[in-house]
């Protein structure tokens, strides 16, 4: 057990027993080392399942949809990333913030057991990361890896180490910033020429199972009923009888988060298929800050999103193509 | 048995897929799945699970049952199956062989499904033993045995070659062109390996599962049990275990307007969906709990009851390695187990 | 040998109540012609339209769609237009990002005195998009079987 995760156990504890918060929600142990569920823990028994390592990637905001409305105050872990997340659902309102006990914590990015797998590495037992290196312990003994080589993609790219809008946080170390460009993917992609766009979408797209685990984790996505579950409106659909509704879910999706995306990466992180559905929303984010200025999704818990704005003098939608974003 | 050079995989299934046509496990958009074989396919056939099943090849996710065209006061429906020709799946691992007979049970009772029956006739079935499980299997807590799969023709796999028998007359024909590639032997090498995959499949972490509570009889108290409020509190109801599963056989059938007339399909749905058996009145199930529930009730209760003790899971791990809050099929039977056995 | 049919586009063009669909009109009485397969969709406001309307045009066959709209400052409802403005430069540009060409979406300001103005844009959107040819990239292929 590292300093981080006991700092972490201690404070949800005594934040239990003092009464202060009526739960706690966080990581639960699994089956084994890589797979811990988010769960909510209601007394201190419970905490002993509770765990704070290298792959608890899941951004625990949305659930705060539903658990902010139980009675009595919710204390929440959330990684840097998450608290993006937070931030924009108590801007729309989803969240009551009044309810919740925010505790920013420690993040120097998340690990993907698919990709240790990959690397021929099975039944890990364990993952303790010193500084660029990780070394996992299996069944079969130890080996060490570079970190970079097996976080998930999210945090390979991620787009900020602070902790925006908690009232508290347990940060031991320096969180270091990723170095890399989250444009860099999508500047390649708008390199390309239109047909070999379509044709990179379509084999990515045409792997898609419509498991609709994009939309479920994804704390943008709050609505009550989506359009795509609703049989009235023409357009639900279970699976893709054609490829054109694959193309409708994920235009509309992307469109439908477009300025409230806050590029928390869930999406690509839950997709059974990998489709790298991240960079969907990364164009969006990168034709709004070419557009209309810099602009960060749940930096903020208040002020408007660049899609409910407007300036007299902005780009003309049929520029747009190759002033301004296209160059 | 026939012993076929890895070098001279891509011929054979070349000329197999002259005869007819051969779906194989291929690397596409980064992704292992199903799909036609053909010349310079990424086949993987060391992949252990593809994303999705082989139940795909007889129930896939969305296929067209009729048309309707409507002229004047005039409807017509038009049935436009065509014969399914024979085709082969080749490197059906031994959960999802089994997985067949699990559908079988449902498809092919009274009344039977047409749609699943013809292609089920048609195929021709390549299974493929494992060599190396992993840490997300327990086939075996079902009395499948991964090490020696039955099917048509069964294939065991070393670095070096590629080893076949025959088990059936349709297997035996598939055999005449397989052999073309390959020397008799290898009776020795696939023994070995079998010992080798039971060794470790007897050292994996599910392996000892405890399925005795999950009876028929035990329903209610089950079904009542207040661990399913703990276990389903972190499912997005999202349908990534019902559309990997190759178990799940839950449907549903809607319509689609073209311009001149309907398209009736079916499409797989899945129980984690909320309008999952949506009535006109009401919805049988309203909360996630009730939905997540309703899942593994199915697997592990309802569905033996109803078929003399099957359970409706094979054990590919495929829900373990894919739910993206790390929820599972194992966690249940561990959990409610665990309460049960107190 | 096998005739050739010649390609004639399914054009679908929203059209502001206030702008352009009175635009149309008076292009109409003005007696200048614009061809018969744009299919015009009258809203009340150009930023009434919802990204799935567009889509849902080009399932249903469409091989372009315009979105026509009150100048901006000019909108019947102060600044509906403003966010059309916005929202059909995020999406129209993402289409493309998709692979779709740019040729097929078009976003015009019309006034309700530019009956000629309507004519000749809807000419030109018309002669691009036979130039470009049919919809094949987003579009339901089970609308267009027999």
């Amino acid at each position: 057990m590292t300093d981080l995760e006991n700092k972490i156990i201690e404070r949800a504890e005594n934040l239990l027993e003092s009464g202060e918060a009526a739960r706690v929600v966080g990581w639960k142990k699994g089956e084994f080392y890589f797979d811990p569920s988010p769960a909510e823990f209601d007394s201190k028994e419970q905490l002993r399942d509770f765990v704070y390592n290298g792959f608890c990637g899941a951004n625990l905001s949305k659930y705060l949809i539903q658990v902010s409305k139980k009675p009595g105050k919710t204390a929440v872990f959330l990684k840097p990333c998450d608290t993006f997340s937070l931030n924009q659902l108590v801007k729309e309102h989803r969240v009551n913030r009044d309810n919740i006990i925010a505790i920013g914590i420690e993040c120097n990015g998340k690990l993907d057991i698919e990709k240790i797998k990959e690397k021929g590495v099975s039944a890990v037992t364990e993952a303790s990361e010193t500084g660029k290196e990780v070394t996992v312990s299996s069944l079969y003994g130890k080996s060490v890896m570079n970190k970079e080589d097996i976080l998930l993609i999210k945090c390979l790219t991620c787009k900020s180490k602070k902790l925006v809008g908690v009232d508290e946080t347990i940060v031991l170390g320096e969180m270091e910033e990723a170095p890399s460009d989250r444009f860099e993917e999508v500047e390649k992609l708008e390199k390309m020429t239109e047909a070999e766009r379509f044709a990179f979408w379509k084999s990515q797209l045409s792997k898609c199972i419509r498991c609709n685990a994009c939309r479920n984790v994804c704390p943008a996505c709050s609505c009550v009923k989506c359009v795509f579950d609703n049989p009235q409106s023409g357009v639900a659909a279970k699976a893709n009888d054609d490829e054109f509704e694959e193309q409708l879910f994920h235009i509309i999706r992307a469109f439908h988060v477009s300025g409230r995306c806050t590029d928390c990466g869930e999406c690509s992180r839950v997709c059974p298929q990998r489709i790298p559905l991240h960079l969907l929303n990364r164009k969006f984010i990168k034709d709004i800050n070419t557009c209309y200025g810099e602009y960060q999704a749940g930096e903020a818990a208040d002020g408007k999103t660049p899609l409910t704005d407007y300036t007299v003098g902005d780009v003309e939608p049929n520029d747009v193509f190759n002033a301004g974003v296209r160059k | 048995m026939i012993k076929v050079d890895r070098t001279k995989a891509d011929g054979m299934y070349a000329a197999i897929s002259e005869k007819m046509p051969l779906f194989i496990p291929v690397k596409s958009a980064g992704e292992v799945n199903y799909a036609p074989w053909e010349k310079g396919a990424d086949v993987s056939l060391d992949t252990l699970k593809t994303v999705k099943s082989a139940k795909d090849f007889f129930f896939p996710q969305s296929e067209t049952m009729m048309r309707f065209k409507a002229e004047g006061k005039k409807i017509e429906i038009i049935d436009d199956r065509k014969e399914v020709a024979p085709f082969v799946i080749f490197g059906v691992r031994g959960c999802d062989y089994r997985s067949f007979d699990i559908l079988d049970k449902v498809f092919l009772q009274e009344p039977v499904d047409t749609y699943y029956k013809e292609r089920r006739d048609a195929a021709v079935i390549v299974t493929m033993a494992c060599a190396k499980p992993e840490e997300s299997c327990f086939c075996s807590v079902f009395g499948i045995d991964s090490a020696d799969p039955k099917g048509d023709v069964t294939c065991y796999a070393d670095d070096k070659y590629l080893y076949f028998k025959s088990n059936t007359d349709k297997g035996a024909k598939l055999m005449e062109i397989i052999g073309a590639f390959g020397t008799e032997g290898g009776e020795k090498e696939v023994e070995a390996q079998k010992k080798n995959t039971r060794e470790i499949m007897e050292k994996l972490p599910f392996t000892h599962l405890d399925l005795s509570v999950f009876k028929p009889e035990n329903l209610n108290k089950l079904f009542a049990s207040e661990e399913w409020a703990s276990l389903s509190e972190a499912c997005l109801g999202c349908g990534t275990c019902t559309f990997v599963c190759p178990t799940c056989q839950c449907f549903d059938i809607r319509d689609f307007k073209t311009n001149d007339g309907v398209i009736r399909f079916r499409c797989w749905d899945s129980c984690m969906y909320s309008d999952f058996t949506q009535m006109a009145a009401a919805n049988s199930r309203t909360t996630q709990l009730q939905r997540y529930r309703q899942r593994f009730m199915h697997k592990l209760v309802y569905y033996p009851s109803q078929y003399g003790g099957t359970y409706s899971c094979v054990g590919c791990g495929r829900c373990v390695n894919k739910c993206p809050q790390r929820l599972n099929i194992v966690k249940v039977i561990k959990r409610l187990g665990d309460k049960e056995n107190d | 040998m096998q005739e050739i049919k010649e390609f004639v586009p399914n054009i679908v063009a929203f059209c502001c109540n206030w702008c352009s669909y009175a635009g149309a009109d008076l292009a109409g009485s003005g007696r200048l012609s614009y061809p018969a397969n744009v299919k015009i969709i009258r809203v009340p406001c150009s930023c009434r339209v919802n990204p799935m309307f567009i889509l849902k045009a080009f399932q249903r066959g469409a091989d372009g769609v315009i979105l026509c709209g009150c100048h901006p400052g000019d909108c019947h409802y102060v600044t509906g237009n403003y966010y059309t403005r916005r929202r059909m430069a995020m999406l129209f540009d993402f289409l493309n990002y998709m692979g779709i060409e740019k040729e097929r979406t078009r976003v015009e300001w019309v006034s309700a005195a530019e009956g000629a103005r309507f004519s000749q844009v809807m000419n030109d959107f018309v002669k691009k998009i036979t130039e470009l040819g049919e919809n094949r990239r987003i579009t339901d292929l089970r609308v267009k079987e027999k």
